[in-house]
């Protein structure tokens, strides 16, 4: 033990570890700390007042934050649940034998590369009510659609299911890791003991790759919380305010010079995905320890 | 093993050095270059509205074909609130082209002017500028802005052919200009009321083009505003824009793409005859004698109709100022100010003029609009010469403008919210703002 501890320790001097954590104190903990004060002020790039909870206060009363909060949850919730469930049905498809296995795999892939705000803005284009592609192409079977961004009930959904598109391709990826490292003698086991595709699918597959959905439900729950750059790209939060979620909110305030109010937004942003992701995070991973 | 060899420690050490002399080379190389061949370089900064842009590198190039030793290179912004933070940003930081045109009034307010802008009080221009637009350009008794522009009206914008074909009468009160909204639906060529919700800053007109019915019902409005003693919601006349803009939304008034439709969209639309009426700005015009140039005489002009045809009057823009941010200096500061006292010459009038169509009186004494403007700004001209036919925008009058105000009107005029909900949100978006200000009374 003391060897190996020694041996551990004997290339790294202390002194080592001083730029990481420089960068690390200067970069993270400073801003981390000095917006939890300023969000306690109404400040300028010149000046800060001391204002106690007063943007707290006034944030709650923002009814657009509100309806920001429930977006953010049904946005995340949504793009999570949907990224699991076609993720993993695709990862089960691409690690079958199908022909053009390694293409398809890229296919899927492809739109996690592209630029998000490219996505957002093809999008807006091609969900246009009157001219977009594909409305032109639902009128051309007969199909009356709707107003994709421009529908206040509608909105949300449609910048969420391009979330999806655009983002299911990683979850496939982590998926196929952890289908392809099931060890094949289980499945061979089953075969032999009658199990058919279903049965696998639910006794194997599924339970074995949890540490997959643990994965690419924490990453796309994070994400989908504080997504931004696509729903911005899109509706700006709109029409009017109903496609809103925390993050444009917050960016609204700062656009709009509200800098203590936009650093009390931040804080209760990074209380809420604390809030969200701890508990879930430690209930996913010791349900994976029991098992 | 980590060690390295002193040898190569030095050779990191030089590279390290030599990178970094190459970086401020490369910097002072580009500060520099002001001077080069006797030459002042200088940089202007403008929106990128095409009629802006347009305007802008006429004037540039009639100023430098007079001043050979100084060049002007125009850079362009993002319009709207995302050009407001970038302009915010660059001032604070110090990174400010030299001269930069932007907003007068209650934007111009908002960037700190004593602060971050250089006065001009000792230019000789400053006596001969319009009295309206020097009070939005003064901030603590000093005048900080050359008018860049004319003056502009917000009104609406109608199709003169459609009101000939169907024998309309241009209406002054809002019953009459909603019976006419009438006839135009049961016609059913061209949607009576254009609106653009695309880009949300054009949904506003109905709100801050009806100021000039509000102050004729109470002159103090502004002031009272301004002392957190008025407010939209519970002050009647205000509230009267937000209960048009959801009044022509109700009896399904608007073109069918309202909620996708653009500025560009709508300026088409009023210039061909799809629609009636546009409530805008008479910057529109000029953009539509940029592309429909035979079309523009189609067009014209009344003020936003209120509930007394007696008081109707216009609401106008003062236009936007060219301002010398603090951070320019020396010789750039000399030409920035050669720069700023041709524009606001009668030289630099006519250099606009040429460029587009004015959209609106000039704010400098001795410029005259020239004989061929378009009708619609033909059309303000009636009003302006009445006495108390005009007056200037609210946010010339008090520097409190709520930011959400343009998606607070997009919700009402698509039926999200309703009218009263509409402009008490509003009068709470404008609390913050007057917060963040650090007005007094709030």
């Amino acid at each position: 033990m003391t060897t190996i501890r020694a041996r551990r320790r004997s290339p790294y001097p202390s002194w080592f570890y001083l730029p990481a954590a420089l960068v690390y104190g200067v970069l993270f903990l400073v801003p981390t700390f000095a917006s939890f004060y300023f969000s306690l002020t109404r400040w300028t790039i010149f000046d800060s007042h001391f204002i106690g909870f007063e943007n707290f206060v006034n944030f709650f009363r923002e009814p657009a934050l509100v309806s920001g909060l429930t977006n953010t949850l049904i946005y995340a919730v949504v793009t999570s649940g949907l990224k699991v469930v076609l993720g993993l049905l695709l990862a089960v498809l691409l690690t079958s034998q199908i022909i053009g296995r390694g293409y398809l795999r890229s296919v899927v892939f492809f739109p996690v590369l592209v630029s998000t705000i490219g996505v957002g803005l093809t999008f807006t284009v091609l969900m246009n009510p009157e001219r977009g592609l594909i409305n032109e192409s639902l009128a051309a079977i007969g199909v009356q659609g709707p107003g994709w961004l421009t529908d206040p009930d509608l909105a949300l959904l449609s910048v969420a299911l391009v979330d999806v598109w655009k983002g299911v391709g990683l979850a496939t990826l982590i998926y196929i890791a952890g289908i392809v490292s099931i060890p094949q003698e289980y499945f061979e086991a089953a075969r032999v003991d009658g199990a058919g595709a279903t049965a696998s699918f639910f006794r194997i597959v599924l339970p074995l790759a949890r540490p997959a959905t643990v994965t690419v439900v924490i990453l796309s729950l994070i994400g989908g919380l504080r997504s931004f750059d696509l729903i911005w790209a899109m509706t700006r939060g709109g029409p009017g305010f109903t496609s809103d979620v925390i993050a444009s909110v917050i960016y609204k305030q700062y656009q709009a010079g509200f800098y203590g109010l936009s650093t009390a937004g931040n804080v209760i942003l990074f209380l809420v995905v604390t809030a969200v992701i701890l508990p879930l995070y430690w209930f996913l991973t010791r349900k994976e320890v029991e098992l | 093993m980590f060690d390295v060899p002193p040898r190569r420690l030095g050779a990191f050490a030089a590279a390290a050095v030599a990178s970094a002399l190459a970086l401020t080379a490369c910097s002072a190389g580009s500060l520099g270059s002001s001077d080069e061949g006797g030459k002042t370089a200088i940089s202007l900064l403008v929106d990128n509205a095409e009629a802006t842009v347009k305007t802008a590198e006429q004037v540039v190039g009639d100023f430098t074909a007079k001043n050979p030793d100084i060049t002007v290179k125009v850079e362009t912004r993002p319009q709207g609130t995302e050009g407001d933070n970038i302009v915010k940003t660059r001032l604070s930081t110090g990174d400010m082209s030299d001269v930069f045109i932007y907003n007068s009034g209650s934007l111009f307010q908002a960037l700190k002017p004593e602060q971050n802008l250089v006065a001009l009080d000792d230019q000789s221009y400053v006596g001969q500028l319009d009295a309206n637009f020097k009070t939005t350009v003064t901030a603590g008794g000093k005048v900080y802005g050359a008018p860049f522009g004319t003056f502009m009206g917000g009104a609406v914008l109608y199709n003169r052919k459609v009101y000939e074909r169907l024998g309309l009468q241009v209406p002054k009160t809002w019953s009459e200009f909603m019976a006419n909204n009438a006839k135009i639906k049961a016609d059913g060529k061209a949607a009576p009321v254009i609106q653009t919700y695309q880009e949300t800053w054009t949904s506003q007109l109905f709100i801050l083009g009806d100021f000039h019915n509000v102050s004729a019902a109470d002159s103090a409005f502004a002031e009272k505003y301004t002392k957190n003693q008025a407010k939209y919601a519970t002050t009647p006349a205000a509230l009267e824009g937000f209960a048009h803009l959801q009044e022509v939304f109700d009896a399904g008034y608007l073109n069918k793409d309202f909620a996708s439709a653009k500025y560009e969209d709508g300026q088409r639309m009023i210039a061909l005859g799809e629609g009636a009426h546009y409530p805008m700005l008479t910057a529109a015009v000029a953009n539509i004698a940029i592309n429909n140039p035979d079309k523009v005489n189609d067009v014209g002009l009344f003020a936003l109709p209120g509930t007394d045809a007696a008081t109707n009057g216009l609401t106008v823009w003062a236009p936007g100022g060219a301002y010398i941010p603090a951070s320019t200096s020396g010789a750039k500061l000399e030409a920035a100010r050669k720069l700023l006292a041709f524009i606001a010459s009668p030289d630099g009038c006519t250099s606009q003029a040429k460029a587009s169509p004015p959209t609106g009186p000039f704010a400098v004494k001795g410029c005259e609009l020239p004989a061929d403007v378009p009708q619609s700004i033909k059309d303000m001209q009636p009003y302006i010469d009445r006495e108390g036919g005009s007056s200037l925008a609210l946010e010339f009058l008090s520097p409190v403008k709520g930011p959400s105000l343009e998606q607070i009107c997009v919700e009402v005029g698509s039926g999200i919210r309703k009218a009263p909900d509409g402009a008490a949100l509003y009068d709470r978006d404008v609390e913050k703002q007057a917060q963040q200000l650090g007005l007094p009374g709030w």
